[in-house]
């Protein structure tokens, strides 16, 4: 099936041309980083991790939604879907490579990175997260792969095949648990130390999902003959707005717990991402624009009418994917580590370089995705067509 | 036997494929992995647990300063100005910004509130550090302190998120162009490692005391708390003391006498 990936139009080529570019430039800048250490990014002692590692955590997010479409379609039975599952699949393994290389990016040692194999540490909840979102890697490579191959062949998909997809359904949520568990068993992070912290990851991954799944299922149907379906499309959007609800809801409960309850160790944090504190505002219009954001997206989407409206429903998915990014994409490690363990405000926004690396990562996934998308496309079409 | 045919090859290959993995797995069903009990001191100072009492009532800047500085000098930590890259083993912070949780406007904050402290790594009985460290790089000791294996720390910086007291300094760049006159006896590190204080655990093989204890005209005291007859466990006994965010339950050993 591979050979689909290598015939395309001037644009799809021209796309792979641009990605392939900024990944060629990132990979100079990263090694650069390489050569002089990570002082080339805005991280320091206090803010000791950054735009990489959040842009982990929310993609750790992104590859578990993949459960959205696959849950309803082999759990529910909700066939509207099995068109897409591969989609979703796909989507999470291009997620999960990112995941990876921001670990990869994020080390001193780069060069010791197997140490975590060769010295396994099971009370390092890093040494599950490795684990659990390696075998979420393979679990949706074979089972993306091998249903597209089966399909193809007009063969149900056979036992071996479909275990993995019913091991790969509680899977998605477990990665995005785990994930949520390397800061929430922190002592000394008020604004990490919580228990809706998992829930909260993973009810913000259920939306920001679906609605990257929306707008990218719009992005095919312009670019190619395979149409998602309104059917299918209506019911992500669906499942997006329950989830964005949930989201809200769990970050208020946050926020109760904290304001009502006053204990400074949790109380500063929010304090400072959402009115500033001791007359430090860097990140109050960043915060506002996250919730409004996701407001909005919540009004867009809960009215029928407007869910239904194309350009309305774009604007939601483009508003809770940004509404989300900026809350656990940047502000989740700027809260969770600021005020310092001293009580003191540290600024930090990504340097230039850190920012380009970023890129480069992105651009490496959208380029696997761009690949496989276009493969199980032109396969989806060969079945239907 | 002068060539290796393909089967030996393969032979040879497959054990040591055995012998590795096994070797892992080892590693991972073992209980002892919480507390490598493995590691036996080779120290001619020995104790149960090694604790640091800091006397608030008689330190003093001058004497702070002095026990940073040897502390530095000796243990090669590089001298970079800038604050968020710098790299501290021991130092000093405002006692309101140490002891800040609440608002003690009264009371202990009004009598040290701008004084400065000297604040180290707790070298905690229950140290966050050491329980999240994917490839036990940081670890603890029989005697409770908590050391660093810099040839192994990968740089995942996340001990220093775990870190209730900012105590860890990771390397952004190399420190070795800022380590104004290197200490032959000690090493150097490289970029990309995290480090910290650990009580002067080369000094105690030799049989010396911490440097900053050394250098601290009496105002800290160091010593053996798992032994009722020590000099330290007799202070704590009788005085007044706080340890930083104590509610943490990490179990900090150095104590504030106050």
């Amino acid at each position: 099936m591979f050979e689909k990936a290598l015939v395309g139009n001037k644009k799809y080529f021209t796309l792979i041309a641009i990605l392939l570019t900024i990944i060629l430039i990132s990979f100079f800048v990263y090694i650069y980083q390489l050569k002089n250490g990570l002082i080339i990014t805005g991280m320091g002692r206090d803010v000791s991790w950054g735009l990489y590692i959040s842009q982990f955590t929310y993609l750790v997010g992104v590859a578990a939604a993949a459960l959205m479409v696959v849950l309803p379609c082999y759990l529910h039975n909700y066939k509207q879907f099995a068109r897409i599952t591969v989609l979703g699949e796909f989507m999470a393994v291009s997620a999960v490579i990112m995941c990876m290389l921001f670990i990869f990016i994020d080390l001193g040692r780069p060069d010791r990175v197997l140490n975590v194999l060769l010295h396994p540490t099971p009370n390092s909840v890093m040494f599950w997260d490795m684990v659990v979102l390696s075998v979420y890697l393979l679990l949706n490579i074979v089972t993306g792969w091998m249903v597209l191959q089966y399909e193809r062949n007009e063969v149900k998909p056979p036992l071996w095949v479909r275990t993995l997809i019913y091991i790969a359904i509680p899977w998605a949520p477990l990665i995005h648990t785990v994930t949520a568990f390397l800061y929430a068993g922190l002592p000394g992070r008020g604004y990490w130390l919580t228990a809706i912290m998992a829930p909260r990851f993973l009810a913000s991954a259920f939306c920001a999902g679906p609605a990257l799944l929306i707008l990218l299922a719009f992005i095919i149907k312009r670019t190619s003959k395979f149409d998602v379906g309104n059917d299918s499309i209506q019911m992500l959007a669906k499942i997006a707005t329950y989830a964005l609800i949930a989201n809200v809801f769990f970050l208020f409960c946050e926020l109760f717990t904290v304001l009502y309850s006053q204990i400074p160790e949790h109380l500063d944090h929010f304090k400072f991402l959402i009115i500033g504190l001791e007359g430090q505002f860097q990140y109050v219009p960043l915060t506002w624009v996250s919730i409004i954001f996701m407001l909005v997206a919540i009004i867009l989407l809960i009215v029928p009418k407007y869910r239904k409206t194309k350009v309305l429903l774009i604007t939601a998915c483009f508003l809770t994917l940004v509404g989300t990014w900026i809350d656990k994409g940047l502000l989740l490690m700027v809260g969770g580590f600021v005020p310092n363990p001293f009580g003191e405000i540290i600024i930090y926004w990504p340097t230039f370089f850190e920012s380009i690396i970023t890129m480069g990562v992105w651009s490496f996934g959208v380029l696997i995705l761009v690949i496989l998308y276009k493969i199980a496309i032109a396969v989806r079409c060969e079945i239907e067509l | 036997m002068d060539k290796i045919d393909r089967r030996l090859f393969l032979k040879i290959a497959s054990l040591s494929i055995l012998g590795v993995t096994a070797g892992s797995l080892l590693e991972v069903v073992n209980p002892k992995d919480f507390k490598d009990n493995s590691i036996e001191p080779l120290t001619k100072l020995k104790a149960k647990r090694w604790a640091m009492a800091i006397d608030l009532t008689a330190i003093n800047e001058a004497i702070i300063n002095n026990c940073i500085n040897k502390c530095h000098v000796t243990h090669n930590v590089p001298n970079l100005r800038d604050k968020q890259h710098e790299v501290k083993w021991i130092w000093q912070e405002k006692y309101s910004a140490v002891f800040n949780e609440g608002d003690n406007d009264f009371n202990l904050t009004t009598l040290y509130k701008n004084k400065n402290i000297p604040v180290l790594c707790n070298q905690c009985d229950n140290p966050p550090c050491v329980r999240v460290c994917p490839t036990k790089a940081t670890f603890s000791r029989d005697d409770g302190i908590v050391v660093m294996d810099m040839h192994r720390c990968i740089g995942c910086r996340f001990c220093m998120a775990a870190c209730p007291y900012g105590s860890r300094s990771f390397n952004w760049t190399d420190p070795r162009p800022y380590i104004d006159k290197i200490n032959e006896e000690y090493p150097t590190r490289e970029k990309g490692v995290v480090e910290k204080c650990d009580f002067c655990m080369e000094r105690l093989d030799r049989g010396e005391l911490p440097i900053c204890v050394e250098e601290s005209k009496n105002t800290i005291i160091f010593g053996d708390i798992g032994n009722k007859n020590s000099e330290i466990y007799n202070i704590l006994s009788r005085r007044t003391f706080l340890r930083r965010k104590e509610h943490l339950g990490t179990r900090p050993q150095i104590f504030y006498l106050i």
